[in-house]
């Protein structure tokens, strides 16, 4: 459904000019890319479902970035988004993958058995580890867009999907309007919780809207394995457990992830996935994997030397507080995680975590002796 | 594009063969010259209007008080003729649950129409806040000769400010919820160009969000002359914060006693202020400012958003009518400690707030009175009202400060006769 007046049913009464919208100070991807002869040509379309060239910009718009954080600045309503709107979208992937080209095709790899090690991360320093990715139901309008109908039939049928899963999946649905306070606090405070929206990132896509009808939380009963509905995507699906066993997290993440895809699949449902953009999310900046795999891990030492950076860099990771994302690392725990999205599979990303991860562990325990790291410096991944 | 059309209005299994398809056979997507308002409302023919009826068993707002589903599933899928639909008309009230004590409205309206349209909703919703005012039988009147004013000019130890403030909306224009940016920019050229021709004690300046220094912008937010970056949800679930800061501005006299607010929650936003006690010069220059601005746009064929039922048109429906808010900030440190100041109130039919505003608590004693209604009575009517309210508590004040008795006066009534 529209929110605000991102329709075209006034719009195109005006001129392009008239309505280009103001990106003189504004720096995020969407800003860089969008032309005035872009938006001339792109704002008469829309897709089937009626998502305009303003529904996708306008949290671009209204949220100009930061000058040293790269915000992407626009998002998709439905799969369609990506096709119909591909002059505006290719760009800002190229620009957000590391120049993924538009013929370029992408690799899905859920075959736990490929990684190598990522069972043995030392847990002196490594304290917990998760992957995370999220899902679309095909079908269905994403979250910026869809209405509160649909919303409802989202969770419906992930819910319904989730409940077969058995074994030691085996889990139970928190609908976030029955939960108490009590619940959802200490959900929160498990890490297992996605916030109440505030972010103007979110809001401004229309993401909020209706909260908090058809979100909630699926999670096993181990509380290992955990699926988000309805909140930045139809579905987020996360697996983690303390400690270092990567290997296992992410074995339990791709057999959790076949199961409620086939699952589904005996409904007459599949995820939205193409082989070029892999698998289809709301932010442009998840698409492919979407998948962020990482750990929580102390490195005291490494975070203040003056390589830190560059090191992460070479091994295509990126460093987070350990509130997530836009926070800031507290007693020298970070948040280690992939830096790429799209054209390298999950056993690739998986497996730079594992590796890096061990790497930067051994930078750490040499700087504790007052050694050098300069020899153990990566080339470039 | 006939057949793909066609293939829409299958349901539900069709759509999803579609979206299954990829994208190759809608690769161009829908020109606006192909598609109407029905590509969207097909749409919403996959999900009854049942389906999508908000949950507002938890909401204490104005329209979660009135929306039943009956009426949502008679007015879900109208639009007016721009587009507007209920479903954003209503969601900042869906968003927005409320508050156990402070009942919010929950509804905008997107453009004048939608009062109209969706005046199933909207007139019970009016009637509600408005006390009683029925907009399907009752008329509003308009009354904006100052001259008529009497005893307007009080006693100045007791109160330090004067203010008058309203809102006007451009007609044939979308209302912030729902305007575009080309709209607003219209919305913002029509209304300074009427500015420009002020002249006198009326003549002044713009200054735009846009090109306003941090400094400047500091010094009108100090100076109470500037409003604030949206962040109260009530606002931004509204959509009414959308491209901030574009088209957004503050135009006021040299002397700073009227000002016009550009695109903040209204089309315009009205004020005329000043230090100490001279309401009747307040509202002088608020009904000289109004009028002067009124014929400068009618000159350029533009008009004010109006009709009788509903009096000025505004974006937010606790504003219909004069949108009107005249008030004082006032000392009353020893009427504010009796227990029968809110029955006071009440019968003059006068509200309080703190000095920052509405949602803001009083510091030393100094209340912000005002009048509560804004319509069913005119703007001299209702200014009349908070004159002789504010002296009648002014009068208790000193009674009180010398030990003597106050009464609490008979209630003033509500609606002209």
């Amino acid at each position: 459904m529209p929110f605000s007046n991102t329709h075209n049913a006034t719009k195109m009464k005006f001129t392009a000019d008239q309505e280009l919208p103001d990106l003189s100070k504004h720096n995020n991807h969407m800003a860089k890319v969008l032309t005035r002869e872009m938006y001339a040509k792109l704002r008469e379309k829309q897709t089937t479902s009626g998502f305009t060239l303003d529904d996708i910009i306008q949290t671009g718009v209204d949220n100009p970035g930061h000058p040293f954080i790269m915000t992407v600045g626009c998002v998709a309503g439905d799969e369609e988004t990506y096709e119909v709107f591909k002059d505006l979208l290719d760009p800002v992937i190229q620009d957000r993958h590391g120049g993924y080209k538009p013929t370029d095709k992408h690799k899905t790899d859920l075959n736990p058995d490929n990684l190598k090690g990522g069972d043995d991360l030392d847990p002196n320093y490594v304290l917990s580890s998760r992957v995370r990715t999220g899902r679309s139901i095909r079908g269905f309008c994403l979250p910026p867009h869809c209405s509160r109908g649909e919303r409802r039939a989202i969770e419906k049928l992930a819910v319904e999907g989730l409940g077969a899963l058995d074994g030691d999946l085996k889990g139970k649905y928190y609908a976030l309007k029955n939960m108490t306070e009590e619940e959802q606090q200490q959900l929160i405070d498990d890490h297992f919780l996605f916030d109440k929206p505030v972010s103007p990132l979110l809001l401004a896509s229309g993401m909020g809207r209706d909260w908090p009808d058809a979100r909630g939380i699926w999670h096993n009963d181990n509380k290992t394995f955990l699926v988000w509905i309805n909140e930045e995507d139809h579905l987020r699906v996360i697996s983690m457990q303390k400690g270092g066993n990567m290997k296992e997290v992410f074995k339990r993440f791709c057999t959790g992830l076949t199961k409620i895809e086939s699952l589904f699949k005996t409904k007459g449902h599949e995820f939205m996935w193409n082989e070029h953009l892999g698998y289809i999310l709301t932010c442009p900046s998840n698409l492919g994997t979407g998948l962020r795999g990482g750990v929580h891990v102390k490195l005291p030492h490494l975070s203040k030397h003056e390589k830190f950076g560059e090191a992460l860099k070479k091994l295509r990771l990126q460093k987070r507080g350990t509130g997530g994302v836009d926070t800031a690392a507290v007693g020298g725990i970070f948040d280690i995680s992939n830096a790429d999205r799209l054209g390298f599979s999950e056993v690739e990303l998986v497996q730079m975590v594992v590796d890096g991860v061990k790497l930067l562990i051994e930078m750490e325990k040499r700087l504790e002796k007052g050694q050098s790291i300069d020899d153990l410096m990566p080339a470039q991944k | 594009m006939a057949s793909t059309f066609s293939r829409m209005l299958m349901g539900r299994r069709t759509a999803m063969l579609l979206a299954s398809l990829g994208t190759g056979a809608l690769a161009t997507g829908y020109l606006m010259s192909d598609v109407n308002h029905a590509a969207v409302i097909d749409r919403t023919k996959l999900f009854p209007p049942s389906s999508d009826y908000p949950d507002l068993r938890k909401h204490n707002n104005c329209m979660a008080s009135h929306l039943t589903p009956a009426i949502y599933c008679r007015l879900r899928d109208k639009l007016t003729p721009s587009g507007w639909s209920l479903d954003q008309c209503i969601q900042t009230g869906v968003d927005n649950p409320g508050h156990p004590f402070i009942k919010t409205v929950g509804m905008v309206a997107g453009d004048e129409e939608s009062y109209e349209i969706f005046s199933d909703i909207f007139d019970a919703v009016i009637k509600e806040r408005h006390n009683g005012y029925d907009p399907r039988t009752m008329k509003h009147h308009t009354d904006l000769d100052s001259s008529k004013v009497t005893h307007g000019q009080f006693d100045e130890r007791y109160v330090l400010s004067s203010r008058v403030r309203t809102g006007r909306s451009i007609r044939g224009l979308s209302l912030p919820p729902a305007c575009t940016r080309a709209e607003r920019r219209e919305v913002e050229r029509v209304a300074t160009m009427a500015l420009s021709g002020l002249k006198g004690d009326l003549a002044g300046r713009y200054y735009r969000l846009t090109e306003m220094t941090e400094q400047e912008q500091q010094r009108l937010i100090d100076d109470h002359f500037l409003f604030d970056k949206p962040v109260s949800p009530l606002l931004t679930c509204a959509g009414m914060a959308r491209d901030w800061p574009d088209a957004r501005g503050i135009w006021h006299n040299f002397d700073k006693t009227f000002l016009i607010w550009i695109n903040e929650e209204d089309h315009t936003r009205v004020i005329s202020m000043e230090k100490g006690g001279n309401m009747k010069r307040v509202f002088e220059r608020f009904c000289r400012g109004l009028k002067e601005v009124e014929k400068l746009i009618q000159e350029r064929g533009w008009e004010f958003m109006w009709n009788e039922r509903l009096g000025y048109i505004l974006t937010c429906p606790s504003n219909l009518g004069t949108g009107l808010r005249a008030g004082v900030h006032v000392r009353l440190p020893h009427l504010s400690k009796d227990p029968r100041f809110n029955k006071i109130l009440d019968n003059l039919r006068l509200q309080k707030r703190g000095t920052g505003g509405v949602d803001t608590a009083a510091v030393g004693d100094v209340f912000d009175i005002s009048n509560l209604d804004r319509i069913g009575r005119s703007e001299v009517e209702l200014v009349q009202l908070v004159i002789d309210g504010v002296n009648y508590l002014i009068d208790c004040e000193k009674r009180l400060e010398k030990s003597q008795d106050i009464k609490v006066p008979p209630p003033v009534s509500q609606f002209r006769k």
